[in-house]
């Protein structure tokens, strides 16, 4: 599928939205197929879409800068709170709420981005879990507007565009994530074709090198943290929304970690690998721990190994490259 | 004139050991020199004192009348001081055409556009794919990095230096690792380069050398032992005892 290729010879105008194209239609038509198949797991599917919101911004950092963190959640929770906040206090339009949540996201990542973007290897990787942790704490103990340990709760967002009332079977939550997954998806498959990205990819690939052509590596990366944390800010806005709760755990090492995995699986640099990540992830999850809730974890442990060392860049590259090669023999012939 | 690149007085010492030691020279517009010199020399830590990888113990480098000496890297580049790497440094998970469209869309100013994509914009197409040809890789555009054979990421790594449009471009050992009937490509591609660019390349093989060369410099021990024209530099016994010997006996052995 051309959407899907990972690395692209230059593309014209018109190849690109033909791209955005059939990549709205993707995500329509397989929204579609969850909301008619799956009506009863509708709250499930709404959960997914909020993580992979998280997976494809750990993605902009991690795949696309090569930054190395487990303290992303920080910002997909801040964004949570931050909806739940302005929710609790009378902003009940949910477009506001998604609106508050990519700025506090955006804010977060501009914290972390500072922080943690100025070191490489295991220093980053310290930094950022100190961060994560450090923001997990302060919600912890600020629970005046975060409800510590008993989480945010209460939070009943108004109807979207004041019609579409949230129902208790999630059908308007679900069809308004889906709706704000097609978009954010869209918008960022259009910034990973652009200059900026493209030249993020050549930091990760090679810093000195992309210093030596004359970019300041550090403000580009925290400007690329910024976006990354307006996406994960929408996606914790987004689950606040639609759960009416915000927990710890929205903000906890565990959901960093999870997010990792998430992106390994599918595979990093590739926005589509975030999200099919996300979603083949917790289907598993989903599934497994129904069928075995006290080995899901082993399973889990079991798919990845599988997973890194048949497919060490991931499902969806590693898919994508053999497609590719395969076209290539079949052209030589 | 003054002088495009002008080196005065430059020191570095790790610790006791002095390994660029009082080197001046100048570069200007149009320049063909060789920087030469046994192993260990010092002449990759002068170019990285140069392209500001490396900080100076003392002196002065002054690019185009303005002092560069504790300027950054990109600052370097933005005036006009281009290097590429003894080892190939490119970015591999791009094509070719992808590698020398960012030089160009950075020189130009357009890498921090977020929402559209100007690589296939015709002014830009147009520069990467007359940088690609003139090097003699047009045909190799869509292909990704890790493809090329070695003597084309060579190649390829000249591109994205020239896609800088340099003042004063210097070169590595732009033929290190590159099979020894290739390295004449090399040379060409060089030859084809704009003769306005200031060029200082650093390279073991003399053949070449000899052939670019307009200038040589010659390093030992960190410190400019001569300076002169190619066949100035043959005659030379200081050179000769310092570097030409081992090199004319390993041309006799062989």
């Amino acid at each position: 599928m051309a959407t899907l290729s990972v690395t692209s010879a230059p593309q014209s105008a018109a190849a690109g939205l033909r791209n955005d194209l059939i990549a709205a239609a993707v995500i329509a038509v397989v929204g579609a197929i969850g909301y008619f198949v799956f009506p009863d797991d509708l709250a499930f599917l709404i959960r997914v879409i909020g993580l992979a919101f998280l997976v494809i911004s750990l993605d902009l950092v991690t795949g696309y800068c090569g930054v190395a963190t487990l303290g992303h959640a920080a910002l997909f929770g801040v964004g949570a709170y931050a909806a739940g906040n302005v929710c609790l206090a009378g902003v009940t339009d949910p477009i506001l709420m998604l609106l508050t949540g990519v700025i506090a996201g955006t804010a977060t990542g501009l914290m972390s981005g500072l922080l943690v973007t100025r070191f490489r290897g295991l220093p980053q990787l310290v930094l950022s879990i100190a961060f994560g942790q450090l923001v997990a704490a302060l919600a912890n103990k600020l629970s005046s507007i975060t409800g510590g340990s008993d989480g945010l709760a209460g939070i009943a967002p108004g109807p979207v565009f004041g019609v579409f009332n949230f129902d208790m079977f999630g059908r308007t939550g679900y069809i308004f994530s889906v709706i704000v997954l097609l978009v954010t998806m869209v918008t960022l498959l259009r910034f990973s074709r652009s200059p900026f990205a493209l030249m993020c990819r050549a930091i990760k690939d090679d810093t000195l090198r992309a210093r030596m052509i004359g970019v300041a590596v550090y403000p580009r990366l925290v400007v690329m943290y910024c976006v990354a944390g307006a996406v994960a800010g929408l996606g914790g806005a987004l689950t606040a929304i639609n759960t009416g709760v915000v927990g710890l755990d929205s903000v906890g090492f565990e959901r960093s970690a999870e997010a990792l995995i998430m992106l390994i699986l599918g595979g990093a640099g590739n926005l589509w690998g975030a999200l099919i990540g996300a979603i083949l992830f917790e289907l598993f999850h989903h599934y497994v721990s129904a069928a075995s809730p006290f080995h899901w974890m082993i399973l889990i442990g079991l798919l990845l190994i599988v997973v890194v060392l048949f497919f060490p860049k991931g499902l969806v590259n590693e898919v994508t490259r053999r497609i590719g090669d395969l076209r290539q023999r079949r052209a030589a012939r | 004139m003054t002088a495009l690149l002008d080196v005065q007085r430059l020191s570095k010492s790790f610790g006791g050991l002095r390994v660029t030691d009082d080197v001046s020279f100048t570069l200007s517009s149009g320049d063909r020199v060789a920087l030469i010199g046994p192993n260990g020399a010092g002449k990759t830590t002068l170019v990285n004192q140069l392209s500001g990888d490396l900080l100076p113990s003392g002196g002065r480098i002054l690019l185009g009348g303005v002092d560069v000496t504790t300027a950054s890297i990109p600052e370097r580049v933005r005036g006009g001081l281009v290097r590429t790497f003894q080892v190939t440094r490119l970015f591999t998970s791009l094509t070719v055409a992808e590698n020398v469209a960012l030089a160009v869309m950075q020189r130009r100013g357009l890498t921090k556009r977020m929402f559209s994509s100007v690589i296939d914009r015709a002014d830009v197409r147009d520069e990467w794919q007359s940088v690609l040809s003139l090097l003699g890789i047009g045909h190799l555009a869509a292909t990704p990095v890790t493809k090329l054979a070695y003597g084309q990421q060579r190649l390829l790594d000249l591109a994205i230096g020239l896609a800088m449009k340099p003042r004063v471009l210097v070169l590595d050992e732009p033929a290190a690792g590159v099979p020894h009937d290739e390295s004449p490509r090399i040379l060409e591609a060089i030859g084809r380069m704009s003769p306005e660019i200031a060029i200082l390349m650093i390279e073991h093989d003399m053949d070449l050398v000899f052939k670019f060369a307009k200038r040589v410099l010659v390093l030992a021990n960190g410190a400019l032992i001569f300076e002169g024209t190619p066949a100035e530099v043959k005659e030379n016994d200081a050179v000769r005892a310092a570097y030409l010997g081992s090199y004319a006996n390993a041309r006799r052995a062989s």
